[in-house]
């Protein structure tokens, strides 16, 4: 069958937001299906993120515009998947479109028809904590912003159809049925979270008080139910006592919750907690967990943090009830402290830290898609390819695979959208469509003539702002040859009036004055563009999200405020001119740096997409770290799967590999780089042109001056071990002691290295396997086996494998006797403990390789974080991406992680440099900076505060030495231009003239 | 009385710079929400707080806006990584440099997220509040107090010179990062510095737009700005070493400078 360019991608949260804007990037068709009337998924919903406390939707929102209004995706919401056929390369799935009972071309999300509703709902969003219309949006940043009725609450009473201006609103609209031909599907239907049964020992449904995580988020949240202020439901007090409890419903064995750990929730808590403190002073957290697992980036010093400044407290406890004090309504807790002591506490508020579970639909969708489920009924993945599921064409991203959190959801959706590439490239470019515009009406030097549309919005404009008024007082302004007046300016008609005007009054500059330029600019500076203007020739004016809206009670002085914005705006617009982006060449081969697991997958990913690729490696031999690793903790045979890898990347023609080698220099920017290696015995210099560069130089694993390493030949590392193992060299011994965390954790390396618990259970049951009879105790500080890890840990107990907690502040010392060791350890309870043992093991921890790290990041100006990995343009929204364009990052180099993830990186990093690799040419944003060279002093100043290195010093022929702006790499900030000595760099769209202009037109 | 009364009923004249990203979008959450709040804001939106230059802010209030809000995202949610700490050092500088005429209190620096219209609401209402506590600005209306309108004009130039943009520029690096000779300059160091500084530019820039109307000797420009004719000197030849000021003339023992 033949290959279709196009894809399908299930769920539209960040996941799936992400996976379809990798793809539409790229060259292809996207038909992005949710379920419900809006994406945005999960994240929407949060309040803030870990460990940076980013607001959630400050992040969240551009990226769902986007989505929203990609020329190549077809979004399509409230939707069914009905039927799936086909094959890789070319499926058939047949979609069931719900009715809205609102036509969504028609609906303009003014949402009177939500506020004139009679009929009050429970608020799903805000997680029934509010009230809601049955006509309604989700969240009243949604996107897209189309209202939808309910019909499980909508009473049938006609009023919405009634105030309906835009006449949106058909009772009789009914459900659709689609057949949608693709490529290949990416599933990314997110989690359902877990929630108590009914009769549970948490009291949850019962006790008011008692909420879980996902609400506790919504009652944080600035635009949630309470406006941000941290109340308890039974009475609106502030719950200064607030506790927390961890793995609600995970590593349960009970059979009520799930025996896996949901990864994420140690880390929401400690989040929960600390932004509660933070927008309550008053507020004491205490947080009952088992283990705290923190293994992810910088996590650790998130949760030091939280101990330190903002006085969270932690109980190492698993709490089984909670009883209600039935007078004051706090909760009475029950727990045991770390010397034995049995204690009870009255809390006033209790927060579940609910677990992740699979969606409520996951067996439904794999029947449909026909994939299999792994025993938690997840999706099932490959070992070694953490995307790909048990059916070919078909690929699984963030928690419908396994719990996890933003970054790694982004960075699979990614790693997926990398996966077609490798599939559809051939199809790259097929079914995408491009609009062909009129050439751009020549305007520079002529006399502004601006044409001004003032909405009404229905009535949400025009019921508060004096809409005629305004278009009357607009007619006066200088400069303005006309000014007209609509019910919705953003309608389908208006448009056509729009460009009619145009032409009718040849207009040079149009403002529309309505409602935010955040989600509404774009179009109108289509439709100019499509009447022959240049787009940036356009300006709005927000009279309505802040003004008609915000003064409502006050209209004679709305109005006047509405007359101010038009005027600063078509002040603003006399002085702005015509913008060209500019257009740079992209040479279509990629350097990777590194030729490990992650080098090696990127190369190859890219090789098979035909782009050559260049593949450094400054070992003699390709490989890197998991040269040194046998199997996965999973049991996935990583010397095959090397030995597989190296063998394809050396026969493959796209790739040019250069052992023994080093990058000399990197010079260029995106799409343009110019490299040197160094390379071989003889040192040999070879140069080539790339368009984008991926690090994966890797990482190291820390040789310990501790615990008698190097002098005591009893003492080895997990490594040596595994080895040992393999070889089946450890079957005389009869005790074997292991010490976790030893490197890690600590001043000096303050981060998780998080696969040494990995690693040590995974020895451990080797060793078990050989030989059932030998003793192993672990001794750690927590086991942080995540995810479904959590399975081997429990199998290692029930090994007779002893785990046993040391005491962080006095690690386990180690007495040499005879050949044997004599290992001492302080237990939390400050109990001494003896251990004999014939072997020490030490996890020792994954550490960067800090010179190297250091010439390459100043080489690319990409910045390294403080334990010397480099530091990705956003730990949540951009995880492999660097601040500077065309830069990628993946495995270990980073921060430490397992193969599958490594992989996943490679493969997302491949499909964030196909965005570019697949353009024979990228166009520059252009609202960037710009210097006037006369004026420039050549000072440099520019150059350093530019986060972008978008600036260099230039020896021009004409003024010397003066700063350059390179516009590839410009985000039009205007950090420069502020600071400049010189008043040498303005920024083309925000100049000072027109800012000046607009000043001017407030007084 | 009559000025009390005025308080009562005059509505300010305000204007706001917003970030794109954050506070914009929430502004614009207020507006869907429908946060009530007072309309004497007018909002020019810039893509970045980093990008309000001093100028606009003095620009303002030279034309009689009453006060002027600076909004940006919060700390460490920057959308260009992190041009609201540009914004943080532009803005101190600013309020120092009014802080001499007394306006320093009708600016103000505010963080506002996306997902914050009901604070947007109260944080503006608080501003409006407070601006009309204070009363018009003595620059609004028909009549502007020249004087302060003079001094205020020189510290807009004062903010846009050479040297305030250098420090202001340079802060960051030296203080947070490191400078050319690889040291980290005390916050509190620099900052004498630039109060330093900052006074300096000041007195210079009413110099100039004192000379500019005619020449002057030293001691007039003392009594004319209320300065120590000591001062007064060391200034305007730091001036002249800029080729800002020359001398003209001599009358009798007495120089007299003149702008060039």
């Amino acid at each position: 069958m033949e290959k279709v360019g196009a894809v399908m991608v299930i769920g539209a949260g960040i996941g799936g937001s992400q996976a379809s804007l990798d793809l539409a990037d790229s060259g292809y068709k996207v038909y992005l299906i949710e379920s419900s009337t809006s994406i945005g998924g999960v994240m929407a919903q949060l309040d803030k993120t870990f460990p940076t406390n980013d607001c959630a939707m400050c992040i969240v929102s551009p990226k769902l515009v986007e989505t929203g209004r990609h020329q190549n995706i077809d979004l399509s919401i409230n939707c069914k998947i009905l039927d799936v056929s086909g094959e890789a390369g070319n499926f058939n799935i047949k979609v069931l479109k719900k009715t809205l009972y609102i036509n969504p071309e028609k609906c303009t999300g003014c949402g009177v028809c939500g506020q004139e509703c009679p009929v009050e709902a429970i608020d799903i969003f805000n997680e029934g904590l509010a009230k809601y219309a049955a006509t309604s949006v989700k969240y009243p940043q949604a996107v897209p912003l189309v209202y939808a009725i309910n019909k499980d609450y909508c009473i049938g009473c006609g009023i919405c159809q009634g105030v309906c201006k835009a006449k949106a609103v058909e009772y009789d609209r009914e459900d659709e049925e689609v057949d949608i031909n693709v490529g290949a599907i990416i599933l990314a239907p997110g989690f359902d979270e877990y929630i108590p049964p009914e009769a549970n020992l948490y009291g949850y449904g019962k006790y008011k008080n008692v909420v879980t995580s996902i609400e506790f988020e919504r009652i944080l949240s600035a635009s949630g139910p309470y406006a941000g202020r941290v109340l308890r439901p039974s009475d609106g007090d502030i719950p200064e006592k607030l506790a927390f409890l961890q793995c609600i419903g995970s590593r349960d064995y009970t059979g009520n919750g799930q025996p896996y750990c949901s990864s994420v929730c140690c880390m929401y808590t400690a989040k929960e907690a600390v932004i509660a403190h933070e927008h309550m002073h008053q507020i004491k957290p205490t947080i009952f967990s088992m283990d705290v697992r923190a293994y992810g980036k910088d996590f650790d010093k998130y949760i030091i943090r939280a101990q330190e400044e903002y006085g969270v407290q932690y109980i190492r406890s698993r709490i089984s009830s909670i009883k209600e004090v039935p007078e004051t309504k706090d909760l009475r807790i029950k727990y045991e402290t770390e010397d034995g002591k049995v204690m009870e506490e009255d809390f006033n508020m209790v927060v579940l830290a609910v677990g992740l579970n699979p969606p409520n639909d996951n067996v439904f969708l794999a029947e449909k898609f026909g994939i299999e489920l792994n025993e938690f009924g997840f999706a099932k993945t490959d070992k070694f390819n953490p995307v790909q599921t048990s059916r070919s064409g078909i690929y699984a991203c963030g928690a419908f695979s396994s719990p996890k959190d933003i970054p790694d959801t982004v960075t699979q959706a990614s790693a997926a959208a990398g996966c077609v590439n490798q599939l559809l490239y051939e199809k790259r470019g097929t079914l995408i469509t491009e609009k062909t515009l009129p050439p751009e009406i020549y305007v520079n030097g002529q006399p502004p003539r601006i044409g001004v549309f003032i909405c009404h919005c229905g009535i949400n404009i025009g019921g508060y702002v004096d809409v005629p008024d305004v278009t009357k007082y607009a007619t006066t302004l200088p400069n303005v040859v006309m000014a007209d007046r609509n019910l919705y300016t953003c309608s389908a008609d208006t448009q056509t009036i729009i460009k009619d005007k145009v032409k009718e009054f040849h207009l040079n500059r149009v403002i529309v004055a309505s409602c935010t330029p955040r989600t509404h600019e774009p179009l109108f500076q289509e439709t100019i563009r499509e009447a022959g203007l240049n787009r940036y020739l356009f300006q709005m004016a927000n009279i309505r999200d802040q003004c008609s809206w915000v003064h409502m009670n006050e209209p004679e002085k709305a109005t006047e405020k509405a007359k101010d914005l038009v005027r600063m705006a078509v002040n603003k617009a006399r002085e702005i001119e015509p913008i060209e982006r500019i257009k740079l060449p992209v040479t279509p081969k990629a350097l990777v740096v590194g030729g490990g697991i992650s080098g090696m997958v990127a190369a190859l990913n890219f090789a098979s997409q035909e782009f050559e690729t260049f593949l450094v490696e400054k070992q003699e031999e390709l490989g890197g770290f998991a040269r040194h690793i046998y199997h996965t903790l999973e049991g996935g045979d990583v010397q095959e799967f090397l030995t597989d890898l190296i063998k394809k990347v050396q026969s493959n023609k796209f790739i040019h590999a250069y052992t023994d080698a080093e990058i000399e220099n990197i010079d260029g920017y995106i799409g343009n780089f110019k490299s040197s290696v160094i390379h071989g015995k003889k040192k040999e210099r070879t140069e080539f042109e790339h368009g984008v560069v991926i690090v994966a130089t890797g990482a190291k694993e820390y040789h310990p001056k501790e615990y008698l390493y190097g002098n005591n030949g009893n003492v080895i590392l997990q490594s040596e071990f595994e080895e040992m193992l393999n070889n089946d060299k450890a079957t005389n011994k009869k005790s074997v002691v292991m010490i976790q965390c030893v490197g890690s954790r600590n001043d000096e390396h303050p981060y998780c290295s998080k696969m040494c618990c990995a690693e040590a259970i995974k020895n451990a049951l080797l060793a078990k396997e050989k030989n059932p009879d030998l003793e192993i105790t672990v001794l750690f500080r927590d086991i942080r086996t995540y995810g479904f890890k959590e399975k081997y840990y429990r199998e290692a107990r029930e090994k007779g494998v002893i785990f046993l907690q040391y005491d962080e502040d006095n690690p386990p010392e180690v007495i040499p006797e005879d050949s044997r060791l004599r290992i001492e350890v302080s237990t939390p309870r400050k109990e001494k403990i003896y251990i004999n043992s014939d072997l020490l093991v030490l996890s020792a921890g994954i550490y960067a390789n800090r010179e190297e790290n250091e010439d390459l990041a100043k080489m690319l100006k990409v910045p390294l974080n403080d334990d010397n990995f480099f530091l990705e343009a956003h730990v949540k929204l951009r995880p492999v991406d660097f601040a500077t364009e065309g830069v990628f990052v993946a495995g270990l180099a980073h921060c430490p992680k397992t193969i599958e993830d490594s992989i996943a990186q490679a493969n997302a990093a491949v499909s964030r440099a196909c965005t570019i690799l697949s353009k024979d040419e990228i166009e520059a944003e252009g609202k960037t900076a710009m210097v006037i060279p006369e004026r420039c002093t050549g000072c440099g100043m520019c150059v350093e505060n530019c986060a972008y290195s978008a600036i260099e010093l230039i020896d021009d022929r004409r003024f010397g030495r003066v700063a350059q702006i390179n516009q590839a790499l410009c985000k039009g900030c205007g950090a420069c231009s502020g600071n400049c000595r010189c008043a040498a760099i303005d920024v083309l769209g925000f100049s000072g003239e027109q800012i000046f202009a607009m000043i001017t037109g407030r007084c | 009385m009559r000025m009390e009364e005025n308080r009562v009923s005059f509505e300010p004249k305000l204007l706001g710079f917003l970030c794109n990203w954050c506070s914009y979008a929430g502004a614009d959450l207020a507006g869907v929400s429908r946060i009530q709040y007072p309309p004497n804001m007018r909002v020019i939106r810039v893509m970045c707080s980093g990008r309000v230059d001093p100028e606009f802010v003095i620009q303002a209030l030279e034309l009689g806006i009453d006060g002027v809000y600076v909004m940006g995202c919060h700390i460490g949610d920057c959308h260009y990584l992190d041009g609201n700490y540009e914004a943080i050092r532009k803005f101190d500088m600013t309020k120092k440099f009014l802080s001499f005429v007394g306006l320093d209190n009708r600016i103000r620096l505010d963080w506002v997220s996306a997902s914050e219209g009901v604070r947007f609401g109260e944080v503006v209402s608080k501003f409006v509040e407070d601006i009309k506590a204070l009363g018009p600005s003595p620059l609004s209306g028909d009549t502007p107090d020249q004087e302060l309108l003079e001094k205020v004009k020189a510290i807009r130039e004062a903010v846009s010179s050479n040297r305030m943009r250098a420090l202001v520029g340079r802060q960051r690096k030296i203080t947070e990062e490191e400078n050319v000779y690889g040291e980290k300059v005390p916050e509190e160091e620099f900052d004498v510095l630039m109060d330093q500084a900052i006074k300096e530019e000041y007195d210079r820039h009413r110099i100039l737009l004192a000379l500019e109307k005619d020449s002057k000797s030293v001691k007039d420009l003392g009594i004319e700005l209320n300065l120590d004719p000591s001062i007064v000197l060391e200034h305007t030849l730091t001036l002249k070493s800029r080729s800002q000021v020359d001398f003209q003339k001599i009358i009798g023992n007495t120089p007299i400078f003149m702008r060039i």
